[in-house]
């Protein structure tokens, strides 16, 4: 028994954990609606989960103030309800269900939050932490299981005050080997996909237009980990490598570093809001560290 | 001292009395009489073994542990000097090559200096390392003071060979000069692997040591023969640690003992706000000529945020404008220190299931598994004070030590005034 389970097992099963941006403010700026982006990552997923009987796919919402599970295939209770008769596939009618619950009550949620000035963030963090605890608990139970991937399907801005936490979970993903891969769908470009690509290994692209999503989604994103190394995946176009400050929570690419806690800030500060500590409490030695620093520098380029 | 150390799992365990049972016995044995496991053992009521249920068993452990963690964070504040620059002085005279380690002490030092230089770069991202070796008396430097971790093992493993005599004074002079010359809110420490019984030295070494004394340089000694008076002044005088290693695995749980950040002594730590870089990495296939070393370079190279000047390697200072150039993700592997999750508390069992809290969380949060436990009893689980959902032992122990991220308070929208630093 153990003989067949592991030749079924073999290392191009997947798992796939799909985070789905429902993020109403920035589908109201598209051009492309929900509707049309759902039913090409429908197809898409029917594609991953007909590629190999043993395929699993895991689709998790991420939400403007919340995110949830809905829809899991390993669940049986996904089969049977035929009741919406929309002309989808029955496999998915759990899905839409699901997630028309999920977005009125994300929606909900957002009507207590009063003023939006520009699109929203939506809660990356959050869908990425429960992808990583959901593929902790496949590694636990036992030595077959499919090899998970996690793909962040995304639009929304970068939300810099979820920094550290979206930092931690892709440390924490690189620690398990899974890939996160991204595509981004949005208009400006995402450095949280792009670092969590880069160091997980997974890969990054985000089309120019969403008309021919579902081509990009299968060509790319549907490939196990096994073929990988023999297909010619896109290659990254640079990293942005960009931090958040923790005073401001803006995104920026030069700042000031507490040299005891590292933590990031925007503008010269007098003490440390992470730590505690006080910057230059003794100016004397502050200017002599600054004027050898230079002085190093200077020496540097002649020798 | 040393003999205390030696034991790789001493915390857990209530007695301390049978450590001298343990000399008497073969390595092998010691595993086994440190783990007891046959006390685990429990009858069911027919005389048969039960299996063990140990994974309330691991949790209690893990709870446990947690608590300590916790205890000793709140005790000290996070000021620990992370930005440190060490110097690892290995001794290469002719002691090195004796095989009382398998199978050489210059081997076994080679490898654990290697697994510790990876070790140490994962837990002080933006420290450097610098290597000196001991040779014929003479000291020589290896590497100068850098911070990737493949270039120090390169040239560590390329010159494996021990011959004559040791200097433990010219080596202290050598590194101090290095060390003299870096900024003062960096920690200056040497750490020394002598595997020598005597020094054969030029001068002084007393004034030797009281020279690195006053330029704060913080020596440690671990010795791989037995205790020598002038390493343990040393390390006394300039507020070391001084250990020997009995064996392989004690050598390095004393080497990675000296990986994680000493605690910064007050006077030590003048705080500093540097200012850095976060540059970009270019596209993979592009074509620019690199800065440091004036080549056309093809593909992965990183553009200086402020002058736009192309670097090969981070870290490191940007050749043209002098700026501080860090990869931010490598900064922010620490950041967990900083914002650690509170343990969840524990939810009590004898709850009824008619508790209104209680049927919202039939499903761990984190990883959907079902909660209830044998016969559909709430089994147990814990849950987080914030965002008060519930979750599985085993996502428990995986979010604090792995994620640290609470996936239940990411997943509520916060608003923008609360800020970080409340949490």
């Amino acid at each position: 028994m153990a003989s067949v389970a592991s030749k079924l097992y073999s290392d191009d099963v997947s798992l796939l954990v799909l985070l789905l941006d429902t993020n109403p403010f920035f589908w109201d700026t598209t051009s492309t609606t929900f509707s049309q982006f759902l039913s090409h990552v429908l197809a898409f997923l029917n594609a991953v989960l007909g590629l190999n009987q043993l395929n699993q796919v895991v689709v998790i919402a991420t939400g403007y103030s919340s995110c949830d599970y809905i829809y899991d295939s390993s669940l049986t209770s996904n089969v049977g309800s035929e009741s919406r008769g929309s002309g989808m596939p029955a496999l998915f009618g759990s899905l839409l269900e699901k997630l028309e619950d999920f977005i009125g009550r994300d929606e909900e949620l957002a009507k207590e939050d009063e003023h939006v000035d520009k699109i929203a963030p939506s809660l990356l963090s959050g869908s990425l932490s429960m992808a990583l605890c959901y593929i902790q608990r496949v590694f636990r139970s036992g030595h077959l299981h499919p090899q998970p991937r996690i793909l962040c399907l995304q639009g929304s801005p970068d939300g810099p005050e979820q920094y550290v936490a979206v930092m931690n979970s892709i440390f924490s993903a690189q620690r398990l080997m899974v890939p996160i891969d991204s595509c981004y769908i949005g208009t400006q470009n995402s450095a949280f996909l792009q670092q969590a690509s880069y160091i997980t290994g997974g890969v990054h692209h985000a089309p120019k237009q969403l008309d021919g999503l579902f081509q990009f989604l299968t060509t790319i994103f549907a490939t196990d980990l096994h073929t990988r190394r023999f297909v010619q995946l896109p290659k990254p176009v640079g990293v942005d490598f960009r931090a958040s400050c923790f005073c401001h929570k803006k995104t920026i690419d030069m700042g000031y570093v507490c040299s005891v806690c590292l933590s990031i800030f925007c503008e010269h500060h007098k003490k440390c809001s992470t730590c505690g500590s006080v910057f230059g409490q003794s100016k004397l030695d502050g200017a002599n560290a600054s004027s050898s620093v230079n002085d190093r520098k200077r020496k540097a380029p002649d020798s | 001292m040393s003999n205390q150390r030696k034991r790789p799992n001493g915390g857990e365990r209530e007695e301390d009395d049978e450590e001298d049972d343990a000399e008497g016995i073969g390595q092998w044995e010691r595993a086994y009489v440190d783990d007891r496991s046959w006390e685990a053992l429990q009858e069911d009521e027919s005389g048969l073994l039960r299996p063990i249920d140990t994974s309330a068993i691991y949790h209690a452990q893990y709870r446990r542990r947690l608590r300590m963690l916790s205890a000793a964070a709140a005790g000290t504040r996070i000021q620990k000097g992370l930005i440190r620059y060490l110097y690892i002085v290995i001794d290469f005279s002719r002691a090195a090559a004796e095989t009382d380690f398998r199978p050489s002490r210059m081997a076994i030092m080679a490898k654990h200096v290697e697994a510790f230089i990876r070790e140490f770069f994962d837990q002080n991202p933006l420290s450097q390392i610098g290597l000196v070796s001991i040779k014929n008396g003479i000291a020589h430097t290896l590497t100068d003071l850098g911070g990737s971790p493949e270039s120090h093992i390169q040239a560590l493993m390329g010159k494996l060979e021990a011959a004559g005599d040791s200097s433990l004074q010219n080596a202290l002079e050598l590194v101090h000069e290095h060390l003299n010359q870096i900024p003062s809110y960096g920690h200056r420490e040497v750490l020394i692997l002598y595997s020598a019984l005597s020094t054969s030295d030029p001068g002084d070494i007393m004034e030797t040591i009281q020279k690195c004394k006053k330029s704060r340089l913080r020596c440690s000694v671990i010795g791989l023969s037995a205790e020598m008076f002038i390493c343990k002044h040393l390390c006394q005088e300039t507020g070391g640690l001084y250990s020997v290693a009995v064996d392989e695995v004690h050598l390095k749980d004393l080497l990675l003992e000296h990986a994680p950040p000493p605690p910064a002594i007050a006077e030590f730590a003048i705080s500093n706000l540097i200012k850095m870089g976060f540059p970009q990495r270019a596209a993979e296939g592009s074509m620019a000529i690199c800065s440091c070393h004036k080549e056309v370079k093809i593909g992965a190279g990183y553009t200086c945020p402020r002058c736009k000047a192309r670097v090969c390697e981070l870290p490191t200072e940007c050749t043209i404008c002098g700026l501080t150039l860090v990869s931010s993700p490598h900064l922010a592997r620490s950041y967990h220190h900083l914002f650690p999750i509170a343990p969840f508390d524990e939810v009590p069992t004898l709850t009824s299931s008619n508790d209104p809290r209680r049927k919202l969380g039939k499903s761990c949060f984190g990883c959907q598994q079902s909660l209830l436990g044998a016969g559909n009893k709430p089994g147990p689980c814990v849950t987080c004070r914030k965002c008060k959902h519930y979750f599985c032992l085993d996502c428990d122990i995986y979010i604090h030590e792995s994620l640290h991220n609470c996936p239940g308070c990411e997943s509520i929208h916060r608003p923008k005034s609360v800020s970080l630093m409340e949490e």
